[in-house]
């Protein structure tokens, strides 16, 4: 019983490390570079809805949407006016840019008086809430992350498979100069790839909410997301996620059984071994020129 | 405009390549040694943070400027010299046998970290040196036998031969020539033939490769000599602060000595000395600058990493050189006067280069 207890709370853990990440792999994935600001676009996002809801008074579902919309529009725009105009550059320049962009969404929201610098609690529907499963104690707050996690894969994936717009973008990530000449606009994909990663991480944002609580510190998370990409393969979709889920229960039993310290450093020593044994990760494609 | 006459092939390794180096950098030696008497206290020690900096900057230009290595977990090293430092001058072990010790044990660690390195790149190797730099300042908190955990660690003030190097001024003099010996190290490599291999694996890999570089053993010297650097610059570091904890190793210090090198400039040596200068003034200049700002922002305690995130984006748009690569721009519009062209340093625009393949 205690395992399974260990085992769902590992996995509620591992969709938002998988959220994350699902952020960075489809930018990645799109325009090969690798954002480190991405736990603060999470970050963002909640306190997007967090201030919906207690400062305009919205309603939860409300807040939610609204704050997904922003900040899908936020990514966009960090993308036009920052992103693009050094692409092509080393992919250090763009991850040092990444690094500052998170700097100064942690600056900035701190510097708001009042609610920067202290936590918050989302007021969430289904707050504090339990369901007894037998023994096994359910929490709610937990059960919304797997659902809504599972509910967006699937979305994720008929967008990807279906839509023009998500053939476009695997086009594009496949070979952005082909699906260019393909008549694919790239540019503008590479800003709405920029879009949906934030609008993930905004509902990752709001779903670690009721568990980490909102404050200017949570995009900290972020860091152990790209062990979960890692693991998962860089440049894999459903590896970001059973990467997340890997390192989240991996994290929650070392947390049990191991001696104190293990659980932090847990999910960074199954990425060095990873990186050792399969650099390409579990999902990862491998890729070779040919000559 | 200055025309150099070359007569001999040795000119073109030459350290000072003519009399205005010659000149200038015997002026500005000649300025650091007078400081311990001209300038006061708190300067004086700003002064030696800068030099010890630029020693750990050295380091990671090293690895991130000249061979294309970039690292993210360099507090780790930083971290390992600093306690290597602090437990052996806490057992009575004479300053520069721990001084050599706390390099050897962090380039050996840097030869632990290059192993991933060999088999992994790019963003993988960040990651990698990412979660190394987690693991590692987790042992700093936990092996609370070596290195007192959580509540930190004094550390003794060195001693060499009986006399006592820890006064402010003769410290800063240690850090001093520390400084000097390693820059002067760093560029006599760069010239070896050592450090022209570094810098044709940043260029390209494939090319190094069948030039008959052995990727491997280059990479993880250079990981080593960077490791070497950081571990001496913590080490003079733990002697400054007199007093260590982990969260001084921290991510944050990591990115902190990225955001060095990338402002000082990447691919200059100038660049680890002036980036240091950028990150021991900026919180004096954000300090002052409080007082000018309306309450509601100068007060803000987010200030900081705001204005550490612009200055960082700011650079990486509009002068990827670095602060070196701006002063290049002005001495090139002093030297060319009236006849600068603003296209002269013009970036050139390229498609991204895939990792992907290879």
């Amino acid at each position: 019983m205690q395992i399974l207890q260990l085992l769902l709370s590992g996995i509620a853990q591992g969709c938002i490390y998988g959220l994350i990440a699902l952020g960075f792999v489809l930018i990645y994935k799109a325009t090969e570079t690798v954002s480190f600001a991405q736990g603060e676009l999470m970050m963002l996002g909640a306190f997007c809805a967090f201030a919906g809801m207690t400062l305009f008074g919205l309603p939860f579902w409300l807040a939610a949407l609204l704050a997904v919309a922003a900040m899908v529009a936020f990514g966009v725009l960090l993308e036009l006016v920052v992103i693009r105009p050094i692409l092509g550059q080393p992919q250090f320049s763009i991850v040092m840019l990444t690094i500052g962009i998170g700097y100064v969404a942690r600056g900035l929201i701190t510097m708001i008086p009042a609610i920067g610098t202290e936590t918050h609690a989302l007021p969430v529907p289904y707050k504090d809430q339990i369901w007894k499963v037998g023994e096994l104690v359910v929490n709610v707050e937990q059960m919304a992350i797997i659902v809504a996690t599972a509910v967006l894969c699937g979305l994720l994936f008929a967008m990807f498979r279906y839509s023009k717009l998500g053939i476009a973008m695997q086009a594009s990530s496949q070979n952005q100069l082909a699906a260019y000449y393909m008549g694919i606009p790239v540019k503008r994909l590479n800003g709405l790839v920029w879009g949906l990663a934030a609008a993930v991480a905004a509902i990752a944002g709001m779903l670690l909410a009721p568990i980490t609580f909102v404050h200017a510190n949570m995009g900290f998370i972020g860091l152990k997301a790209f062990p979960a990409a890692v693991v998962g393969g860089f440049g894999s979709l459903p590896g970001a996620i059973v990467g997340g889920l890997v390192i989240g229960i991996v994290e929650s039993f070392a947390g049990f059984y191991l001696p104190d310290g293990f659980k932090d450093t847990a999910p960074y020593i199954v990425v060095l071994v990873m990186l050792m044994v399969k650099p390409n990760g579990l999902f990862g494609e491998k890729l070779r020129k040919k000559v | 405009m200055r025309y150099i006459f070359k007569t001999s092939y040795t000119q073109d390794i030459d350290l000072a390549k003519h009399g205005g180096h010659v000149f200038w950098y015997s002026l500005l030696g000649a300025a650091l040694i007078v400081a311990p008497w001209a300038l006061p206290e708190y300067w004086l020690a700003q002064l030696t943070f800068v030099l010890v900096y630029g020693i750990v900057g050295l380091g990671l230009m090293l690895l991130a400027g000249f061979t294309g290595q970039f690292s993210i977990g360099h507090a780790a090293f930083l971290g390992t010299g600093a306690y290597t430092q602090a437990v052996l001058s806490n057992l009575g072990v004479p300053f520069p046998l721990a001084l050599i010790a706390a390099a050897a044990l962090s380039a050996a660690v840097g030869v632990v970290v290059a192993l991933p390195a060999l088999r992994v790149k790019g963003i993988y190797l960040g990651i990698a040196t990412l979660a190394f730099g987690f693991i590692v300042e987790e042992v700093f908190a936990r092996w609370e036998s070596v290195t007192g955990g959580n509540s930190g660690l004094h550390v003794k003030s060195p001693k060499l031969l009986g006399i006592d190097l820890g006064s402010s001024e003769s410290f800063y003099l240690v850090c001093l020539l520390v400084a000097v010996l390693c820059t002067l190290a760093i560029l006599n490599l760069l010239r070896s033939p050592t450090g022209r291999a570094f810098v044709a694996i940043r260029d390209s890999e494939i090319s190094a490769q069948s030039m008959g570089i052995h990727l491997a053993r280059y990479k993880t010297m250079s990981f080593a000599i960077s490791a070497a650097l950081a571990g001496l610059g913590g080490a003079l570091y733990a002697h400054k602060l007199s007093f260590i904890s982990p969260d001084q190793f921290n991510i944050l210090q990591s990115i902190d000595l990225l955001l060095l090198v990338v402002i000082g400039g990447l691919g200059s040596v100038h660049g680890a000395f002036l980036g240091a200068i950028f990150l021991i003034a900026m919180p004096q200049l954000i300090a002052l600058g409080k007082d000018w700002l309306p309450p509601v922002v100068g007060q803000a305690p987010g200030l900081q990493g705001l204005v550490y995130g612009l200055v960082l984006i700011a650079f990486v748009l509009f002068e990827p050189l670095g602060l070196y690569g701006r002063w290049l721009k002005i001495r090139t519009w002093l030297q060319l006067f009236p006849f600068y062209r603003k296209g002269l340093f013009k970036r050139q625009k390229s498609f991204t280069k895939s990792d992907r393949l290879r």
